[in-house]
C-alpha cells in the first residue's frame, strides 16, 4: 500500500488583530510549511483552503489565496467543517494524494476572527448550530459545552476544579509556545477568586477561564505521496490512520451529553486504519475549545474510562512527563482558537514532535501520536494517527 | 388577484430573533399562536419527529402530520448564560436547556420564574408556548 506523509508544517503566530489582510495572514504559515518542507512552491500540485465561513468580506478566499502564495493555475479549492476545517483538509489532501490524482498538496487553513466584535463572533458561532430550531433561542458555543458539562458533572462527579486544572495545564505550555495567544501562568486560585477575570461566569457551570479565546492565524500542512516524500523530504511523518464522523447538529437529535459521539466514531475508525490502540499513543492534541471538551476527549479516545477523564489531569499523566502527554504545545486554551486555522496547527504540534524538533515542548522519543479535532458541538469530528 | 406571489414568511416570528422565515413547517407558528408545540410524524413509516419535519430521511416520504407535544419530559441538561449573542442581550439572564420526551428531545429555554436553587437535572417538566416582549413566539420549559 503507498503511504501518505505531511513533509512540511508551519502556522503564524496566533493573535488578537492580526496587522494584514487575510490572504497575507495566509501567508505566514504557508511560507513557514514551504520552507519546513524544503520544497519549491512549484512543487505543490494542488491546495485545499481551509475555514469557517462568514469571517470575511471575501467569498471563495480559495483563488484569492492561490494567486496570492504563487499556487495558479494549479486546482484548488475551499472546504469548510467550522472548527475541524483542516483536519478534513488533510482527509482530502490524503485522498487526492493516494488516488494518484495530485503528488503533492498543500492544506492551508485560516482564520481573522478580529475584525468583528466578540458578541458578532459568538453571533456567528451560534449559527454554526441550527438557525431554524435553536439560534432563535439565543444559543451560543460556551452555553452548549456548558450543558455537556452539567451532564458530565452530574453523572460522574466531575468538579469545577477538575475543569480548572486542565486550564492550568494548558498554561503551563503556552510560555514556552511562540506562536500562543497566552502566555501567562494561571492557577487554581484564580478560578476561585471572585475578583480574577478568570473566575467569571460566561454559560453556567463555565467561567470565563474554562473558554478558549478568538484569535488571528495561519497553518499549512504539506502532504506528499510516498515516492515524492521518500525524494524531497529527510523526516517524513506518515499518516497511519484518519477517522471522521458528523452528529445531528440539534441537540434534540443527540443521545449522549456526557461525551462526543464523533469522537469516538472517528477515533474508532483512525485505530482501525492504524492498527493501533489508545495505549500506543504517545503524544496527542486533543480539541481544548473548553476545559470539559479536553475531559471528553480523554474518555471518547480512551484514555481514559468514561468519567474518570478527570483522573489523567489531576495525576498528571497528561503533563508532558506523564504517561499520555496531551496538549503540550498549551492547546486552543494557551493558543487561541482560530477556527480555520486549529487543526492544522494542532497537526502540526504532532507533527513536531515525531521529528523530534518540538523544542522545549518535545516529548520523550514519541513514535505515535494522535489529532483529535471538532468542528461545531460536536457536529463534525476528526481524529488522525500520525507516526514516524 | 395580484400577480405578485405573497411569500408565507410566518417562521421569521419563532424565537427572540428568527433566521428562517421560510419553511414547509410554518404551520407550526400557527400552532404557537394557539398555544400548542407540534411536532410531525411520518404517516408511512411512524418515525416521530421534534423539531417538525416535512420531509421523512427514514423511508423518504412527505406524507407527515402533526401531533402535539403533551405530558412531560425529563431535563437532560441545561446551562444559564450571562452573555448572549447579538440580538439576544436583552432577554439576559435565560437558560437554554433540552428535555427528553422518550420518544423524542426538546431544545429551548427553561421558564425564566423557575429559582436556580430548584432546577435540577432528571427533573420532570412540560413545554409550554411563551410570548416574547418583542411579539415573538418561542416555547419555555415549566416544572412539572
Amino acid at each position: 500500500m503507498e503511504k501518505v506523509a505531511i513533509i512540511g508544517v508551519g502556522q503564524s503566530a496566533f493573535v488578537r488583530g492580526y496587522p494584514g489582510s487575510i490572504r497575507e495572514l495566509a501567508f505566514e504559515g504557508f511560507k513557514e510549511a514551504v520552507e519546513d518542507a524544503k520544497v519549491s512552491v512549484g512543487d505543490i500540485d494542488a491546495s485545499v483552503i481551509c475555514s469557517a465561513p462568514e469571517y470575511d468580506k471575501q467569498r471563495s478566499p480559495s483563488g484569492v489565496f492561490a494567486e496570492y502564495l504563487g499556487l495558479i493555475p494549479q486546482p484548488t479549492c475551499y472546504l469548510e467543517s467550522l472548527c475541524s476545517s483542516t483536519s478534513m483538509g488533510l482527509r482530502m489532501a490524503y485522498s487526492l494524494v493516494k488516488s494518484g490524482l495530485h503528488d503533492v498538496v498543500a492544506v492551508l487553513g485560516f482564520q481573522k476572527m478580529s475584525e468583528i466584535s466578540s458578541a458578532e463572533s459568538q453571533e456567528r458561532m451560534g449559527r454554526g448550530a441550527d438557525i431554524q430550531w435553536e439560534s432563535p433561542f439565543g444559543t451560543m458555543m460556551p452555553a452548549y459545552y456548558a450543558m455537556f458539562a452539567k451532564a458530565h458533572m452530574e453523572k460522574y462527579g466531575t468538579t469545577l476544579d477538575d475543569m480548572a486544572l486542565i486550564r492550568v495545564k494548558a498554561a503551563t505550555y503556552g510560555p514556552i509556545n511562540e506562536k500562543a495567544l497566552f502566555r501567562k501562568p494561571v492557577t487554581l486560585e484564580m478560578f476561585t477568586d471572585p475578583d480574577h477575570f478568570m473566575s467569571g461566569p460566561v454559560a453556567s457551570p463555565l467561567r470565563v477561564g474554562d473558554c478558549c479565546a478568538n484569535a488571528d492565524g495561519s497553518s499549512c500542512l504539506i502532504v506528499a505521496s510516498e515516492e515524492k516524500a521518500k525524494a524531497l523530504s529527510k523526516k517524513p511523518v506518515w499518516i497511519l490512520g484518519l477517522g471522521a464522523a458528523s452528529a445531528s447538529v440539534n441537540m434534540a437529535g443527540r443521545d449522549l451529553f456526557t461525551g462526543l459521539a464523533v469522537a469516538r466514531q472517528a477515533s474508532e475508525q483512525a485505530y482501525k486504519m492504524a492498527g493501533v490502540t489508545p495505549k500506543d499513543i504517545d503524544v496527542a492534541e486533543v480539541h481544548d475549545c473548553f476545559t470539559i471538551s479536553e475531559i471528553l476527549a480523554y474518555e471518547d479516545l480512551g484514555f481514559a474510562k468514561p468519567g474518570e477523564g478527570r483522573e489523567l489531569v489531576k495525576s498528571k499523566e497528561t503533563y508532558k512527563e506523564g504517561n499520555i502527554p496531551v496538549n503540550v504545545d498549551g492547546g486552543l486554551l494557551s493558543k487561541g482558537h482560530p477556527i480555520g486555522a486549529t487543526g492544522g496547527s494542532q497537526i502540526r504540534t504532532i507533527v513536531l514532535q515525531l521529528r523530534g524538533d518540538a523544542g522545549e515542548m518535545q516529548v520523550k522519543d514519541p513514535g505515535i501520536g494522535l489529532v483529535h479535532n471538532i468542528g461545531g458541538v460536536g457536529l463534525y469530528g476528526n481524529v488522525t494517527i500520525l507516526g514516524r | 388577484m395580484s400577480k405578485k406571489k405573497e411569500i408565507d414568511d410566518r417562521f421569521k416570528k419563532f424565537g427572540t430573533v428568527s433566521f428562517t422565515s421560510v419553511t414547509k413547517v410554518n404551520d407550526f407558528i400557527d400552532f404557537l399562536e394557539k398555544g400548542k408545540v407540534m411536532g410531525t410524524r411520518c404517516q408511512d413509516c411512524g418515525k416521530v419527529f421534534f423539531p417538525p419535519r416535512a420531509d421523512c430521511y427514514h423511508c423518504l416520504s412527505r406524507n407527515v402530520e402533526w401531533f402535539e407535544v403533551s405530558g412531560k419530559g425529563k431535563l437532560v441538561s441545561y446551562s444559564k448564560l450571562k452573555y448572549a449573542p447579538v440580538g439576544f442581550e436583552g432577554d439576559l439572564p435565560y437558560s437554554i436547556a433540552l428535555v427528553d420526551y422518550g420518544d423524542y428531545k426538546i431544545f429551548g429555554r427553561l421558564a425564566g420564574d423557575i429559582p436556580d436553587d430548584e432546577v435540577k437535572l432528571g427533573m420532570e417538566m412540560k413545554t409550554v408556548v411563551n410570548k416574547l416582549p418583542n411579539g415573538q413566539l418561542n416555547y419555555v420549559f415549566e416544572k412539572v
